[in-house]
């Protein structure tokens, strides 16, 4: 059996367990509906305004920084399978690599992209 | 005994029906007993928690439902299936019901590539480490959406803060991952857990197996959103978090992820760090190698795996809570550079040992 027809297996195996889940409720739970049931939760008070509004810069920030540093684990794991074979010229050519991506990070610091503020 | 017992399934199958209904019903078999295993992990995981965190603060914790309260999350489980699903008046309610299912599938697709025991392991890509660490951070997507979709003030702050945090701290245990990749020199979980039969990787990769070790716990830890990193859902703050707004069962699915997801960390750190289903065995001493070896292999995995969750277990109720600059600043001022210099270390390692 191939890996791939498995992994299909195992993912609609999730959308079955949900599935199956969701509809276990629907058959079985109470239905009742009153205009105060369907309000955002709020400690008693009626939400002001939507909440899809803007947020803090801050959260932006790292996500652009994960990215930088999630695409360079990818082109990482590459390089990890063959250092065994490669031996020390495998070092070197990462040690650039690596460097770099530090100065990366300690310029964002310098520049305090790293503090929440 | 695994591969034997599929084996045996695969023949008695094919007396009875042609090659396509057979594969046919080995697929729905492997479904069911992922499905069951899931479930039935979860409910024991919640139990556990729930004692040990009430021993912690000198508790008795769950005792009426059957003896010791054994049944008491089973009848939590009936409980939360009878509860009405609310319908949030302003909220996207496709986005909202499709929160669920991308949580519980990434988690269900991660828990089906763990190797449990010995020939017992439904999905084995050769890129395994990074099959886990790509459907794993699909977590993240279902929580943004599901705290977005809800179009409550709670929930979009509780996602916020829980994505910040999540993909922060998945950069870590990616690193710590790559650390073994570099010493094993493969990607693939059975092979991995196969090198480790003479000495668990941790022993090793030295000191740089050690670190990543540690750091893998901790960012892991994070991954989950409990412990000292549970901002997300701060209750004295956000009520629940991102789910504040789900009821019933929708919220039991929240709920089970993030137990799974406890398990599936710990599990994926056993498995690369502390030797997976292999028993512990020490070069030289072959009368013990030898009795270790009769303990069976799934017992290994459950009891490192157990271990790994009772130390998460014991920093969760141990700590208090973190700040967000706190958290962001343990990860990328701290742990972020360790990571860098402890792949390099790692590389010269393996690079110097030829």
């Amino acid at each position: 059996m191939s890996n791939s027809a498995l992994f299909l297996v195992v993912f609609l195996t999730a959308l079955a367990l949900v599935g199956a889940a969701l509809l276990v409720a629907w058959l079985l739970a109470p239905r009742s509906w009153n205009a105060h049931k369907g309000q955002p939760y709020e400690c008693g008070i009626p939400t002001r305004g939507t909440s899809w509004m803007q947020f803090r810069v801050g959260y932006y920030l790292f996500a652009i920084l994960y990215l930088v540093f999630d695409v360079e684990t990818v082109l990482l794991f590459p390089w990890a399978v063959t250092v065994k074979d490669m031996g020390m010229q495998a070092v070197a050519c990462v040690l650039f690599f690596l460097v770099v991506l530090a100065l990366g990070l300690a310029y964002a610091w310098k520049k305090g992209a790293l503090i929440w503020k | 005994m695994f591969s034997s017992l599929t084996q045996w399934i695969d023949s008695f199958l094919l007396r009875y029906m042609g090659e396509n209904w057979a594969l046919f019903v080995e697929f729905l078999l492997i479904g069911v007993s992922i499905m069951v295993a899931y479930a039935v992990l979860a409910l024991i995981l919640i139990l556990v928690e729930r004692k040990i965190c009430a021993y912690f603060q000198c508790r008795l914790g769950p005792n009426r439902v059957g003896p010791w309260g054994l049944f008491q999350t089973a009848a939590d489980m009936i409980k939360i299936v009878l509860k009405e699903l609310i319908r949030i008046n302003r909220a996207d309610h496709f986005l909202f019901r499709l929160a669920s299912f991308i949580v519980i599938v990434g988690s269900v697709c991660t828990f089906g590539a763990l190797p449990f025991a010995k020939g017992l392991q439904v999905i084995d890509f050769n890129i395994g480490v990074f099959y886990l660490l790509a459907i794993s951070s699909l977590g993240v997507v279902g929580i943004l959406l599901a705290g977005w979709s809800s179009n409550s003030k709670y929930t979009m702050i509780g996602a916020m803060r829980s994505g910040a945090q999540l993909i922060s701290y998945e950069l870590s245990c990616g690193m710590s991952l790559l650390c073994i990749v570099v010493l094993s020199g493969t990607m693939q979980l059975s092979e991995i857990v196969e090198m480790q039969r003479d000495s668990w990787f941790i022993f090793q990769g030295h000191v740089p197996a050690v670190i990543a070790f540690i750091i893998y716990l901790i960012a892991g830890h994070a991954e989950t959103n409990r412990g000292p990193f549970d901002l997300p859902e701060a209750e004295s703050e956000l009520t629940a978090g991102y789910h504040t707004e789900y009821s019933g069962i929708q919220f039991g699915f929240f709920y089970l992820a993030e137990y799974m997801n406890m398990f599936i960390i710990a599990a994926i750190a056993a498995t690369m760090f502390l030797g997976g289903w292999q028993p512990l065995h020490i070069s030289g001493w072959d009368t013990f190698n030898q009795v270790m070896d009769c303990i069976p292999s799934a017992i290994w995995f459950l009891g490192k795996t157990g271990f790994c969750i009772f130390l998460a277990l014991w920093v969760r109720w141990s700590f208090p809570r973190l700040r967000i600059d706190q958290l962001l600043r343990l990860e990328w001022k701290i742990l972020m550079p360790i990571c860098l210099v402890n792949i390099l270390l790692m590389a010269l390692l393996v690079a110097l040992r030829g």
